[in-house]
């Protein structure tokens, strides 16, 4: 499985001339916890809620639509904090958005009504789609993202 | 494990490699317009006796509206100005043939209406209209210092451009385009219902009217000419029936919002897209209704007590013509010239940008439709006149367009214009007799 894994990140490397390297280099760390990597479960779960929910707006490949909705390929709002960007799920996000010169302006509605395992599968796998590779999202962090909100 | 020091060794490699595309991407060049010749180089395909050719490509910031000269030249508007750039928010292009080259550019406002009429080049910002005075060649005499016409205007990150238009009574026409998009207590949000006497539309979702001659108008000096209005990009007169001809974007996320009341099917058709012809004082209806293409009814809105089945809004105007959903109509003009052949005579030519509101369906539009036209109403079904705008058919349907056709004008020798504000391309079509 490790292997598999592994062999993937170096053909996407070799492929797309990933420039990630400190993230492809993460992923190699033997010491990997493993609460932070993402599980194929959690993936596959992830993907079924955004095909049903995010899709519509950020588009199938994660590209968003020009202007108006952002992309979510390696930005540091899908790669970075991780209670920030429970936060814009849970709250929703009204302000503009500027990624590579290009600003985004439409509204992010609250996805609340999502459960904790929901959020948390959906973010593992929008972090690690696309093109993007960073460490999965917890019930655990939702779950403080959502006491916090109150 | 062997594959794993494979990679140990090719990690340096692959990361230089990487970093070095990466930040060549990075880097926010901006493009030099060049001029194209070749009429197959336009992409576009286009009924038999038509070509099209690019007058000019990659103007830095994308182009919106339009509007030629008598002498044959054109002025453009630039979307959005992009740090760095050369080219600034108007371009005054000179047209020879199927080339055109940049005069100079001027203005230091991003936006999107650009008209001319009575000696004047109007422009208008995200929140304001502006005028230059034309010498008698049609040129800017002081594009230093424009007169500010309207000032003020809403522009509140949703459906900001400001779309314009001057009839010949000395009226400036100003689209407003609602800042949300069905005044839902929580904008675009699961469930949430519609805000009671919807308040954006004291300030938007409609056509103001103010006077095409009054410096530093605001709200109060104009009055509202139509209502319910989502948002407008294409308006054109009509000269057959002296009328005011509009295309609405209709609103998004049917199934979004109610996923019980609309499938996934539905949201991508519905609502239409709407051509309207206004009179002063009409109501479109917007947000308590859609117009439903396909049942061709006004429907109830879901945040408004609708259910996908019931139709209501007998007070509110019917739609001229209908087209499917989500395709974003961002040009409209009515053909009044004498190149083309007789039916597109008075008939419109509408620019259909290309949805994104119909994923995870497949995406439309992104082509320049015809809509024939008989005493100033539409007359027959609308036919695509100019398609291939996004590359190829997966380009239509993935969204990733290349072009995206926005703006609609007519040359004085009856060549129509098209203009994309992804890449800032301008095309000219002609027809070869």
């Amino acid at each position: 499985m490790k292997l598999i894994k592994t062999a993937t990140v170096c053909l996407l490397l070799l492929v797309f001339a990933d420039a990630l390297f400190a993230q492809a280099k993460k992923t190699t760390v033997k010491s990997k916890s493993a609460s932070a990597a993402p599980s194929a479960a959690s993936m596959a779960a992830g993907k079924k809620v955004y095909s049903t929910i995010c899709i519509s707006c950020h588009q199938a490949d994660g590209g968003g639509v020009p202007n108006m909705n952002p992309p979510l390929i390696k930005t540091t709002y899908v790669l970075g904090n991780k209670s920030k960007l429970i936060s814009i799920l849970l709250n929703g996000f009204n302000e503009n958005v500027e990624i590579n010169g290009n600003t985004y302006s439409n509204t992010m509605p609250s996805q609340d009504f999502l459960k904790d395992q929901e959020i948390a599968d959906v973010l593992t796998y929008v972090r690690n789609s696309f093109g993007n590779k960073a460490s999965a999202v917890t019930v655990a962090e939702v779950k403080k993202g959502r006491a916090a909100k109150k | 494990m062997k594959k794993k020091n494979l990679l140990t060794i090719l990690l340096p490699v692959v990361a230089i490699t990487g970093l070095i595309l990466f930040n060549a991407l990075k880097i926010d060049t901006p493009l030099k317009p060049k001029a194209a010749t070749d009429d197959a180089a336009a992409g576009l395909t286009l009924p038999a006796g038509f070509s099209a050719a690019i007058l000019i490509d990659n103007i830095n910031g994308g182009i919106r509206e339009m509007a030629p000269t008598p002498e044959g030249d054109l002025y453009a508007k630039v979307y959005r100005i992009r740090r760095g750039s050369t080219v600034k928010g108007i371009v005054s292009l000179h047209v020879d043939g199927d080339k055109a080259t940049i005069k100079s550019t001027f203005g230091n406002f991003s936006g999107s209406g650009m008209y001319i009429k009575n000696g004047y080049l109007y422009a208008s910002s995200d929140e304001e209209v502006f005028r230059y005075k034309l010498n008698s060649k049609n040129e800017v005499i002081n594009p230093n210092e424009p007169e500010k016409i309207v000032t003020g205007l809403i522009a509140r990150r949703q459906h900001e451009p400001k779309a314009i238009l001057v009839d010949n009574n000395g009226n400036l026409y100003v689209n407003i385009g609602a800042f949300s998009n069905s005044c839902q207590e929580k904008d675009r949000q699961r469930g949430s219902m519609g805000i009671k006497g919807c308040p954006v539309l004291d300030s938007a979702a409609g056509i103001w009217q103010f006077k095409a001659d009054k410096p530093n108008q605001h709200y109060k000096d104009g009055i509202r000419y139509a209502t319910g209005l989502r948002n407008v990009v294409g308006m054109d007169w009509n000269t057959q029936n002296d009328q005011l001809f509009v295309m609405q974007h209709g609103r998004d996320q049917l199934h979004d919002i109610f996923p019980d009341l609309y499938t996934v099917k539905q949201s991508a058709e519905l609502p239409a897209e709407c051509m309207y012809a206004l009179k002063k004082g009409d109501n479109a209806g917007w947000p308590y209704i859609y117009y439903d293409q396909i049942q061709h009814k006004k429907m109830i809105a879901p945040e408004y007590g609708g259910d996908g089945k019931k139709s209501g809004g007998e007070n509110y105007i019917d739609p001229a013509a209908a087209y499917p959903g989500h395709m974003a109509p961002d040009g409209l003009l009515f053909y009044t010239g004498n190149q083309f052949p007789e039916k597109y005579k008075n008939g419109a030519f509408i620019a259909f940008h290309g949805s994104w509101n119909r994923s995870p369906e497949p995406q439309a539009g992104f082509f320049v439709v015809f809509q024939p036209f008989k005493n100033g109403k539409p007359d027959g079904k609308w036919e695509v006149f100019a398609n291939g705008f996004a590359g190829t058919q997966a380009q239509t349907e993935s969204g990733r367009a290349e072009h995206r056709p926005c703006g609609l004008a007519m040359g004085p020798d009856g060549s129509l214009y098209v203009s994309d504000d992804t890449k800032g391309t301008i095309y000219k079509i002609t027809y070869k007799k």
